[in-house]
């Protein structure tokens, strides 16, 4: 009964997505109040009709009711709490509902919190909200029936599999729909923005704080999902360069670059029809990495059970949204006028840099991504593109970007002294190079591309903290002055601040687990000790235990240093018979200087045990480093500036005259 | 449709059973054995190298390359062994030939492309900013008048 | 002038949707790994006879007739599936069949056979996989189509089904055999 309401609301909700993506639209176009005071009413209905359907499946799953076709293909009734709810989505159907939830959330968002947008303005981006949901919506209730009953029930589910069980993952798909839904936001701005044939700076203010939660969301999905790679595939690698991985890394790059452009657009006045294409592109690659991960075209380690039908489905899709999108674009963007001008060495100029990596990087990956579809439809025969491709062609990319950040944070609007900047920096250049030759000199097995590394990092973080330390006037005041100031700095800029040192302890994560990585494969019998990179791995003991849903086989190691205990650690080998399938839980031991990673293989024939012992130098900045990402955009989030848009329009109006405040 | 569903479900993939594997006595040969595993690709598991993999055929070629290293062959020897087996599919990096020169130079055609039209932006932001001022609109002329009158605008 | 340049993304785009649904095609199978020993001559190897039985497998066997290899294991389900076709095919006589036995126990291989009916000729016993590797096996079953030079002609993936070997591999081996 309950998931018949379920598909009920769907249906209705569908409906009222169809009134709210066309009559505000019209109405908007024939300034008729009563059709634009549609949209409003109509976003908060149709959130909570998905909201009840939302909760059916919820139902549905909490109460294991297997009579429901989804709840039976992948749930179980001796799953714990927490994996009943993440398996809502943890399977296409009901992934698709949380993807039209959270869509729908967003539209309530704009509908309550949005009151100082024009009208016409919020009717059209909640209309094009609306047909994004329609979309989705149709695709629901047409292919993938989450409520679909089954007769008789089964006893029991098939269960979720092993690997998707853990709290990581449970959390990672929502982020990561948050993420890419988001982006509809920037999306629908753009489309609204064309529609009315105006983009101005106070366009771009209320496009910006969308974006950046989206960003922010989207970041935390990626981290989560690679972290989650790390513990749990055993393999002490946290990203692989998989299609499925590279779907949600494209529209984190285009994404980043329409963070950076936006800014642009609001401050000066330029770079419009960019950033309109930029919102278009961005959203559009959640809608491609959408396709890739269910059509099947693309075969990946962790793609749903994909299906070509649906996949005709989301194509089509896309190319509506996107292509029409497009064409809409190339009719209206020509008469959209450039605004400020600005010399090349300029804060413009450097964000256009930004922009042009970020943007080529995403260009990179998007090409090793699809290539071997492409080469092979094109009779070219099967070719793999793996890390290594991406290493020799995003990375080098990716080190300028880093590189040129201090310069061009420094750089201010309009025109720059190039040379008077890298003077401020000196300072910086100079604790980075002498960072980097202390590494290159102390620390055994530095190659000189591992040194890079470093330099990069320390010149990033230095340059960073250089910056805010000229906005604070340190040493040039006193330190109770220049605390004052810290403190009454806006916060999207010390939000700025932290977001870019978080980037130089990725950076810093990066080089250190991939140049001073150690890792040794060997058999072990019980008693026996290994030394990995100064520590002493000792198998105690192996035995066997149950847990909730599973039976486990666990090893228990001690790790001693110069004699010292360091830890226990116990990684396990688990089956989880209602699915039949061997999962490997590694056993980490983390601080901030390295990680110790063990992984229990296989016996082997005379009673020893294949191990897998890991030490990774600095592996947890690199979390550390996109925690610190997130959380700048969140303080920068939080700035009044972002939150009270409402008198923008007419102070930007009035500012034409005064001088473009930074 | 259905026929290829079916196949990927029953084809046993060499998966089952992996063994204990031993790794090579001399540090430099394993870390290039280790190296050389990083750069193929596993055919059971879609998308990862024999290194991140615990399938049988991965566990076996890991032993066929550190074998061929042992025995003092070069790198491209051993990888040249694998591909005559296997084919181009197996490299992780693919070799640089006719087919693959889009994939190899296209970042390289983007950012060249990309480069020139964000020059040719620059330029011509520079060049009207080094002209005379754009004139002032009907607009920002009411502004400053009003301003000017020392009324609000 | 300008309109040229706003037209770029959505001409790139109509390109790449084309690709796509190209890449959609249902028949289309983004697992499958060509052989790259198509047309190439079989590997050296010389393997000793599943338990039990008197005929082993080597390159040598495979000169002077048309053949076809089948790479099989007691222990996998879909060479279970496929296994009456190829009896069938051994009872018609249309072509030697002959069996590499994928590292397998020898009791359990000869225990199969035993039960289930021996449709091969000659049989190699791969106990380590590494004849196999050779073949470029990478999942079993896998069946190869041998001419008479000893050449590899064909491969197929996983369990053979009915129209595989009608609408295929039967009209290859009558080509070969003519």
């Amino acid at each position: 009964m309950i998931a018949e309401l379920g598909h009920y609301a769907l249906i209705l909700a569908l409906v009222v997505a169809l009134v709210q993506g066309t009559l505000p639209l019209i109405g908007a176009q024939r300034r008729t109040p009563a059709w634009i005071a549609v949209a409003r009413p109509a976003a908060i209905l149709q959130a909570g009709l998905i909201g009840i359907a939302f909760l059916a499946l919820t139902h549905a799953f909490v109460t294991s009711d297997f009579s429901v076709v989804n709840v039976a293909e992948n749930s179980h009734s001796a799953k714990p709490m927490l994996y009943k709810i993440s398996g809502v989505w943890g399977n296409h159907e009901g992934s698709m509902v949380l993807w039209v939830l959270i869509l729908a959330l967003y539209g309530l968002a704009v509908a309550l919190f949005g009151r100082n947008l024009p009208p016409s303005l919020r009717a059209r981006v909640l209309a094009v909200q609306a047909l994004i949901a329609v979309g989705f919506l149709l695709f629901i209730i047409l292919t993938s029936n989450p409520f679909e009953r089954l007769s008789p029930a089964p006893l029991d589910g098939r269960g979720l599999n092993p690997l998707l069980q853990d709290p990581g993952l449970a959390f990672h798909p929502p982020m990561l729909y948050f993420g890419y839904v988001g982006f509809s936001m920037a999306f629908a701005f753009a489309i609204a923005a064309l529609i009315e044939g105006r983009v101005d700076a106070a366009w771009a203010r209320w496009v910006r704080p969308w974006t950046l939660a989206a960003w922010c969301f989207l970041t935390a999905g990626i981290a989560l999902g690679s972290w989650w790679a790390y513990y749990e595939l055993g393999w002490g690698g946290w990203w692989f360069w998989d299609p499925v991985e590279n779907a949600s890394f494209m529209p984190w790059l285009a994404g980043t670059a329409l963070l950076h452009s936006a800014i642009v657009c609001e401050k000066r006045d330029t770079l419009k029809s960019w950033t309109i294409l930029l919102a278009i592109l961005t959203f559009s690659l959640s809608l491609l990495g959408t396709f890739l991960v269910r059509s099947g075209v693309l075969t990946s380690v962790h793609a749903f059970a994909t299906d070509p039908e649906r996949g005709v489905f989301i194509l089509a899709f896309l190319v509506l949204v996107t292509g029409g999108a497009l064409a809409l674009f190339a009719v209206r963007a020509p008469g959209l006028a450039g605004g400020g001008l600005f010399a090349p060495i300029s804060r413009e100029g450097a964000l256009v840099l930004n922009n042009l990596l970020l943007t080529v990087g995403c260009a990179t990956v998007f090409l090793g991504t699809l290539y071997p579809l492409f080469l092979e439809i094109a009779g070219g025969g099967k070719v793999s593109v793996g890390g290594p491709y991406f290493n020799a062609t995003f990375i080098p990319l990716m080190v300028p970007l880093v590189a040129f950040v201090p310069v061009g944070s420094m750089l201010p609007w309009k025109r720059g002294d190039l040379a008077g900047v890298l003077a401020r920096l000196r300072f910086a250049g100079g604790v980075a190079g002498a960072t980097a030759l202390a590494v290159l000199a102390l620390v055994e097995g530095t190659s000189l591309l591992a040194a890079g590394g470093v330099l990069l990092a320390a010149w990033l973080a230095a340059g960073v903290l250089t910056e805010l330390a000229g906005r604070v006037q340190l040493l040039r005041v006193d330190a109770a002055e220049s605390w004052r100031r810290l403190v009454r700095l806006p916060r999207a800029s010390v939000g700025m601040s932290l977001a870019h040192l978080g980037v130089a302890v990725f950076v810093a994560g990066v080089t250190g687990s991939v140049a001073w990585h150690t890792e040794k494969v060997q058999t072990m019998r019980v008693g026996e000790t290994v030394e990995v990179a100064g520590y002493q791995f000792t198998l105690d003991g192996v035995s066997e235990h149950r847990g909730p849903n599973y039976t486990a086989t666990s090893g228990q190691f001690t790790v001693t240093r110069q004699g010292a205990p360091v830890t226990r650690l116990r990684p396990e080998k688990r089956i989880y018979p209602a699915e039949n399938m061997p999962t490997t839980e590694a056993a980490i031991h983390s601080t901030a200087m390295r990680d110790l990673y063990a992984v229990l293989g296989d016996p082997a024939e005379d009673g020893a045990w294949t191990t897998r012992l890991y030490v990774n130098p600095l592996i947890a900045w690199i979390w550390f480093g996109c925690f610190m990402m997130v959380g700048g955009g969140l303080l920068s989030l939080s700035d009044r500036r972002h939150r009270v848009g409402a008198p923008v329009r007419q102070a930007v109006r009035a500012g034409v005259l005064g001088p473009a405040k930074a | 449709m259905m026929r290829a569903r079916c196949l990927a479900l029953v084809l046993v993939l060499l998966a089952a059973g992996a063994r204990a594997e031993t790794v090579l006595p001399d540090p430099a040969s394993e870390a290039r054995a280790v190296e050389l595993h990083k750069s193929l690709r596993c055919l059971v598991c879609q998308n990862q190298s024999i290194h991140d993999s615990n399938a049988d055929l991965a566990v076996d070629l890991r032993q066929i390359v550190r074998e061929r290293v042992a025995a003092g062959e070069s790198d491209a020897g051993v990888v040249d062994y694998v591909v005559r087996r296997y084919g181009d599919f197996v490299l992780l990096r693919p070799p640089v030939k006719a087919s693959t020169y889009l994939l190899w130079f296209g970042p390289a055609l983007i950012l060249l492309a990309g480069a020139t039209a964000a020059f040719r932006f620059l330029r011509r932001a520079r060049a009207a900013g080094l002209g005379a001022p754009a004139p002032l609109s009907d607009q920002e002329r009411r502004t400053l008048a009003a301003l000017r009158d020392g009324r609000e605008p | 002038m300008m309109r040229r340049y706003h037209l770029i993304p959505v001409a790139i785009f109509i390109a790449l949707a084309g690709g796509l649904y190209v890449g959609l095609d249902p028949d289309r199978n983004p697992k499958a790994v060509p052989s790259a020993l198509i047309d190439q001559p079989v590997p050296e190897f010389a393997l000793p006879p599943v338990e039990g039985r008197g005929l082993g497998l080597a390159s040598a066997d495979l000169r002077g007739e048309v053949a076809l290899v089948n790479v099989f294991a007691s222990w996998c389900g879909p060479c279970r599936v496929e296994h009456p076709l190829l009896m069938d095919l051994a009872a018609k006589r249309v072509v030697a069949v002959h069996g590499i036995n994928y590292k397998d126990q020898p009791k359990a291989a000869a225990e199969w056979l035993l039960r289930l009916g021996d449709p091969y000729t000659r049989t190699g016993a791969d106990r380590d996989g590494r004849v196999s590797i050779d073949w470029g096996v990478y999942g079993v079953p896998e069946t190869f189509v041998v001419d008479r030079a000893g050449r590899i002609r064909y491969k197929h993936v996983g369990p053979l089904q009915a129209d595989d070997l009608e609408q295929k591999i039967l009209p290859l081996i009558r080509r070969l055999q003519g």
